[in-house]
């Protein structure tokens, strides 16, 4: 029988731990969540020779077992649960060659649980470069471990870790170091309460604030009487630990390790200097900024554009072949058009992710974080919320998405709440229209085209609503955070392609196997809405019919009246004549009533939905235009898109949360209906009562 | 009282005690330990965060944390 190891990846952030891994398991790998938490879980597997299949699981990275969040907790309670079926066999812990001190802190931690544990130190192809030489045989008599000199850049050193991994049963078991010398006495005590458990383990269950719902309890009852220590004396007992340890790693490497400093700093000053000057470093970052802006904004177009009109040609087609009926319409008109609504998210969520994974490859990230977190925390946001709220402006999924490296979970969540009020993609279109309609075509001071200065004043507005919103969110929320900031500011490298690579696909699958569902879902209800509908919505082809008999309509023309009426007296339009009292004080009637129900969908439906009400036949902006231009307020007279209607609606939109992906995308990254209902609420009412004071102002 | 927050750019310094309460942790776990050397490496615009190199390792923490870690000038 095929023998199975279960191998866990350890190690620091920035260690190139995920490089490893992709080394190891190629493309053979899935990430999943854990159960219950955001927190990623990437395994995979890899066969070594003909009978040993290894199965290895990518923990997230942590620079201790002194959980602090989410992610180490999830690492802590696998290396305490022996029961786990993921539970290692053998642990292999990352470093980095240039921060073998900091990293080997870890090491010493799970050695001291007693796995087997082999020490993988990667990125050993810069050693020369740097200057750096190693005793390696003497440090791992000293460590009591074995040692893999690796490169995952270079592919150098995984033949021999992959045969450590396979002979893990003659790794040597025991610590380098005992964490209970630090307190004898109290150590002393412990041991003899449990005489059958590892001591640290029982240290690590007393000092953790972890779940123990998934170790055995029966086992460890009693543990928490030892917690009667003082907390601020256990506090004491950590750092005398964390001390003794770097004491032990010092001495350690004083003897092993021999860096030549003069050689190792240069260019990395160099380009600290530069990317971090107050001057150029915002000049840079902006830079960067208007390429991704570009990016999201420009280039996805293209790509855009054609995922648009294939799946529009693919519904069309799918309408002509299919035996027609209530299935085939479900499928032309409900299931079609819902998967293009996913997967025209797609281009602008792998080109951001392809910058963003980039960005945080060579390690300039951090160098933004620094640059803007004192900027950021003014409105309780942090340096790291910069780049999802400049994302946002071209769409709000991937910007939401990309708050997932926040690690303080309070400015986290407020800029996942904020970043829907940065103008996205979708509202242009409607903007535009509403602007080119009501918004007179002349020029301020002789250059600058009026238009053009409210379609920036709306980008400012959008902006200015997140950022204050942030600030107010920032003192109302009470949401327990303890982590504090620091910032680790790793070393500049050149991006694998590889690892930037398995970072997009991996992203875009989270979104359209995550949201995707959702936003399907949501699709094919609007459809059943907008198709349905009771009573007159039945006969619809007979009474208009009737009603145009006398004026010798066109096939074409005659079909959209149809349309037409069947949308009013559908289930959708008895909704939009439900709101009209709603609606009305900020000037709209039943048929934009209609628009702000079905772009719930997605924003820029608003034009789509108003061309069919007024049966326009086509999308073309300059009809639907003329045909908007034309309508008469029912109650009032006088055109209904006027200045005080126009600016209300542009209000309305700036504001609203209408777009159910967001939506989706918020459920996912908080992982409750709370939050993205919070918004949906407290967004569509801030939009309300802003539209409606505009209008009633102006009007 | 002498702190990381008042090291001025490329100045050294031997991290003296301090009480528990106030340093988290993770920092020390980072090597800001008593007895180690700092080195003020970059100050971001608008004097805040700064940039350490601590015992080998680089790292930014804020100012307010900066200034209640104590040092001696070396």
């Amino acid at each position: 029988m095929a023998k199975q190891i279960n191998v866990a990846l350890i190690g620091n952030p920035n260690t190139g731990k995920t490089s490893v891994f992709n080394r190891l398991t190629g493309m053979n790998q899935k990430v999943g969540n854990y159960p219950g938490i955001t927190v990623e879980k990437k395994e995979g597997t890899c066969k070594f020779g003909r009978n040993c299949k290894v199965h290895i699981l990518d923990l997230p990275g942590t620079y201790s077992l002194n959980a602090s969040s989410l992610d180490e907790n999830v690492v802590i309670e696998l290396l305490l649960n022996k029961n786990d079926k993921d539970f290692p066999d053998v642990a292999v812990v990352v470093a980095d060659v240039e921060n073998l001190k900091r990293n080997l802190l870890l090491f010493t931690q799970i050695k001291d649980l007693g796995i087997p544990t082999i020490l993988a130190i990667n990125m050993s192809d810069r050693m020369n470069r740097k200057a750096i030489t190693l005793d390696v045989p003497l440090l791992e008599k000293k460590l009591n471990t074995k040692i893999a000199l690796i490169s995952s850049r270079k592919n150098l050193g995984f033949d021999y870790l992959k045969e450590l991994i396979e002979n893990y049963n003659q790794l040597p078991t025991k610590p380098c170091l005992h964490a209970s010398n630090i307190a004898p006495e109290y150590f002393d005590r412990l041991q003899k309460a449990f005489p059958n458990q590892d001591l640290y383990k029982l240290w690590l269950v007393i000092t953790q604030d972890v779940n123990f719902g998934k170790l055995d309890r029966n086992e460890l009852q009693g543990v928490a009487s030892f917690k009667t220590e003082s907390t601020s004396n256990l506090k004491r007992l950590q750092q005398k630990e964390t001390i003794a340890r770097y004491k032990f790693i010092n001495e350690t490497l004083k003897e092993t390790l021999h860096i030549d400093t003069a050689k190792a700093k240069d260019l990395r000053s160099r380009l600290d200097r530069l990317l971090t000057h107050k001057v150029w470093g915002y000049v840079i970052f902006f830079g960067i900024l208007l390429l991704i802006f570009q990016a999201i904004f420009d280039w996805s177009a293209y790509p855009m554009d054609f995922i648009d009109s294939s799946f529009a040609s693919l519904s069309e087609w799918a309408k002509n072949t299919l035996p027609p009926g209530d299935f085939s319409s479900l499928i032309a008109e409900g299931v079609i058009p819902g998967l293009g609504g996913i997967v025209i998210f797609i281009p602008q969520i792998a080109f951001l992710f392809l910058f963003i994974s980039i960005l945080e490859e060579t390690g300039y990230m951090s160098r933004v974080v620094f640059l803007m977190d004192k900027l950021m925390r003014r409105f309780g946001l942090s340096g790291k919320s910069v780049v999802p709220l400049v994302a946002g402006t071209a769409c709000a999924i991937p910007a939401i998405m990309a708050t997932r490296n926040i690690e303080n979970w309070k400015e986290r969540l407020i800029t996942i709440l904020v970043t829907p009020f940065t103008t996205c993609s979708a509202r242009l279109p409607v903007y535009l229209i509403i602007i080119s309609l009501v918004i007179p075509d002349t020029r301020v001071l002789g250059i600058f085209s009026l238009q053009g200065l409210t379609l920036m004043f709306m980008y400012i507005l959008g902006f200015g609503a997140a950022i204050f919103s942030a600030y107010i969110l920032d003192k109302i929320l009470k949401v327990r955070s303890k982590s504090f900031f620091v910032v680790e500011m790793p070393n500049y490298k050149v991006p694998l392609a590889k690892n930037v690579i398995i970072t997009v696909i991996e992203k875009t699958k989270a979104f359209v196997f995550g949201a995707g569902k959702i936003i399907l879902a949501i699709s094919i209800i609007l459809w059943v809405l907008a198709s349905y509908g009771p009573g007159d919505f039945n006969d619809a082809e007979e009474i208009v019919k009737s009603e145009y008999a006398s004026q010798n309509l066109s096939d074409d023309d005659l079909e959209m009246h149809i349309n037409s009426f069947k949308l009013e007296h559908s289930y959708i339009g008895h909704v939009g004549h439900f709101i009209e009292p709603a609606v009305r004080p900020l000037g709209y009637d039943w048929k934009i009533g209609i628009a702000l129900v079905s772009s719930f969908a997605a924003r820029e439906v608003f034009v789509g939905t108003l061309a069919t009400i007024y049966s326009v036949g086509s999308d073309d902006e300059q009809t639907i235009k003329s045909r908007m231009a034309a309508e008469v307020n029912p109650v009032l007279g006088g055109p209904l898109f006027n200045f005080a209607s126009g600016i209300s609606l542009l209000l309305f939109y700036a504001f609203a949360m209408q777009c159910m992906s967001t939506l989706a995308i918020v459920k996912k990254e908080t992982n409750s209906w709370k939050w993205p209902m919070w918004q949906l609420v407290v967004m569509t009412v801030i939009a309300y009562v802003v539209s409606l004071a505009a209008y009633q102002f102006l009007r | 009282m002498l702190t990381i927050a008042s090291l001025k750019k490329g100045q050294r310094g031997i991290i003296k005690e301090f009480s528990v309460d106030v340093v988290p942790l993770k920092l020390l776990e980072m090597g800001c330990l008593p007895g180690n050397e700092v080195t003020l490496v970059q100050i971001a615009p608008f004097r805040d965060p700064l940039y350490l190199n601590i015992n080998g390792s680089h790292l930014a923490i804020r100012l307010e944390m900066a200034s209640k870690i104590e040092i001696e000038l070396i």
